[in-house]
């Protein structure tokens, strides 16, 4: 086990560095940063002095290796826009993002597991054919057109919700700004968190409906039928128990892929989160805000996915352990 | 955010029946579900409304000759000042949206075909190459499918994005990147099964050269499971263009495609003017349902374990 995880560790340690490399090269190779930061009537002094100031003038090498030395530091340098550290940038709106996924993960456990539970305990009824057909809708929808459609009904025509921004916010542990404290917080979360959670909701319902499908014609359910047990106790505790396994993992992994599909979502909404910066920054070449955006999900997704794969081989001991080779 | 799982793993097609040819045996089982048909009929609409856009438009969208700034922002159903309807209204600069749908699905559909056939050559090649090398490249290819695949296919392409630059072709080289390790995966994973069966065995003992092997031989066989990835890759491939599109990482705006059309009316959807964002949506929409729904039934028709 431990072997696993230090070898898992090093792979991620590898794959981080590669693309911090990428990333570097890639975000450094394009554009001239300084033809949109500096004025255009600025002379050929200021404009050197802009690009010392940068560090834009010094070798790609050097300037890697000191935008490496500062990265493991915790310093992605200052934001070209901002003159801020682009790691607090990130981290000053990393909340909003986090509050939306979440939110949005609630809303399709929520619905999601209960909906597809039916559809899996009716899978010839007329209810179970609408969930299953909903839920192709589900993944056929581009979510960024969902998102600008649930605008136009809910706050245009209706008038009911916000269409844009967060809200006031509360101080959670007067540290962190949270949206969902007030009323109007819940108003201005309720159409983003919903856009991002259909893709989830409709991969839930296919999740718990394929489980709940195969679960119905186990052993043991019969056995809890023989046994004369209410239908509410087999379906709540036996068969529920049974396929929470996967639905775990899954929301597990999903969290991650949230993250990176709020961009879309805060984009649309105008939601003050990370994403909306990373747009923001590709857009005027804010080079190290996109840098350090781009790093800092990366690995957010690599830990995610060695704590998915290290707490899967822990609770299944037939998950081989050994690289797969098949 | 449509694309579908990823994990679509076909068994390879068994061989057909002797008295009629494996594509007789899919075409004849495919026209069995109405919802197929259904699908593979709008699928049809879709492609013959792109390919034949410059025919069936009331106008051509970006001949500046055409367009009467008068007309900007019609509702849908107005009058034109030259006569003629605008039947799903206009944009701001006066086109009728209805002809920009049509020149807007020609280029979705061909940036989408386009990066999956890229795509599909380069996964099956490596895939191929995987499963009948084995060794060291097999580990190489497959770690880095691995990872890739471990990132969700957005960021995939926002950060290649990021590095590579906007541009049509840069976009269609993000959707490449996203899509090949899917058919790298899918195609190896078919390829190995293939690979232990006993005509492969047959043709290793004629001597046949390995790329007859390889190309006549697996290529042929792996190619089932493939075409249903291929089938669901390229909505997915639309639907990721058009959302880069959207956030205007995507196209350039000479290429107008739906996702442009509809970053376009976005701004315009507050003041409650919605046909120009709503109407390429619903295009898109259109298209990417129907390509699924033809999918569907592939993946049902192409899988033995599911044959009566």
């Amino acid at each position: 086990m431990l072997v696993y995880i230090i070898r898992r560790g090093l792979q991620s340690v590898v794959v981080l560095f590669l693309m911090s490399v990428l990333v570097f090269v890639g975000v450094y190779a394009i554009g001239n940063p300084i033809d949109i930061l500096i004025n255009p009537q600025a002379d050929q002094q200021d404009r050197e002095r802009a690009i010392a100031a940068l560090g834009l003038d010094k070798p790609l090498p050097e300037q890697y290796w000191t935008f490496f030395t500062g990265a493991l530091h915790g310093d992605f340098g200052k934001s070209f826009v901002h003159a801020t550290p682009a790691i607090s940038l990130i981290l000053e709106r990393m909340p909003a993002t986090l509050e939306l996924a979440f939110a949005a993960m609630l809303i399709a456990v929520v619905f999601g597991i209960p909906l597809g539970l039916w559809a899996g305990l009716r899978p010839n009824g007329i209810a179970g054919r609408t969930i299953m057909a909903g839920s192709i809708l589900g993944f056929s929808l581009p979510t960024f057109w969902v998102g600008l459609m649930l605008i136009m009904v809910f706050s245009v025509v209706l008038g009911w919700l916000p269409s844009n921004g967060r809200g006031p916010t509360v101080d959670l542990f007067g540290l962190i700004p949270v949206s969902f404290f007030s009323v109007d917080g819940w108003r201005h979360l309720m159409l983003p968190a919903t856009n991002l959670a259909l893709f989830n909701v409709a991969l839930l319902i296919r999740l718990t409906r394929a489980g709940a499908h195969e679960a119905l014609l186990q052993d043991y359910v019969k056995f809890a039928r023989a046994k004369g047990l209410t239908n509410r106790r087999i379906i709540g505790v036996h068969v529920l128990r049974n396929i929470l396994i996967p639905i775990v993992t899954v929301v597990g992994l999903q969290f991650g892929a949230l993250i990176a599909f709020a961009i879309v979502t805060e984009s649309v909404f105008a939601w003050p989160g990370m994403g909306k910066l990373l747009i923001d920054s590709i857009n005027v070449l804010d080079r190290p805000v996109i840098v350090a955006y781009l790093l800092i999900i990366v690995t957010m997704f690599i830990v995610i996915n060695l704590v998915v794969d290290v707490l899967y081989s822990a609770l299944d001991p037939r998950v081989r352990l050994t690289e797969s080779k098949g | 955010m449509s694309a579908l799982p990823d994990t679509v793993i076909v068994e390879p097609l068994a061989t057909g029946a002797a008295t009629e040819t494996p594509l007789g045996r899919i075409a004849r089982d495919f026209v069995t579900n109405p919802i197929a048909i259904f699908g593979i009929v709008l699928l049809l609409l879709v492609v013959l409304a792109a390919i034949l856009a410059p025919f069936i438009s009331p106008q051509n969208p970006y001949d500046l000759a055409q367009l009467d700034v008068m007309d900007s922002r019609l509702e849908p159903g107005s009058k034109a000042l030259t006569g003629g309807t605008y039947w799903l209204g206009t944009d701001d600069q006066g086109r009728d949206m209805l002809s920009a749908i049509f020149y807007g699905l020609r280029i979705s559909l061909s940036v989408g075909v386009a990066s999956t056939v890229l795509a599909l050559l380069i996964g099956l090649t490596m895939g191929l190459a995987a499963a009948y090398l084995g060794g060291r490249v097999e580990t190489l290819i497959m770690r880095i499918v691995d990872i890739q695949l471990s990132f969700p296919a957005i960021l995939i392409a926002l950060i290649l994005i990021a590095v590579l630059g906007q541009g049509t072709g840069k976009v269609i080289a993000a959707l490449v990147t996203v899509q090949w390790a899917y058919y790298a995966r899918t195609v190896r994973s078919a390829a190995l099964v293939e690979k232990r069966k006993e005509y492969m065995e047959a043709a290793r003992c004629l001597a046949l050269p390995p790329s007859r092997i390889v190309f006549k031989h697996l290529l042929p066989n792996c190619l089932p499971p493939t075409i249903v990835v291929a089938t669901v890759q390229v909505a997915a491939a639309i639907a990721l263009e058009a959302t880069l599109s959207f956030l205007g990482l995507g196209l350039p705006i000479t290429e107008p495609s739906l996702g442009l059309l509809i970053a376009n009316g976005y701004q315009y959807l507050l003041s409650g003017k919605y046909w120009i964002s709503f109407f390429p949506g619903v295009a898109l929409l259109v298209t990417i349902v129907s390509i699924n729904l033809v999918a569907d039934q592939l993946r049902d028709v192409m899988n033995p374990r599911l044959q009566k």
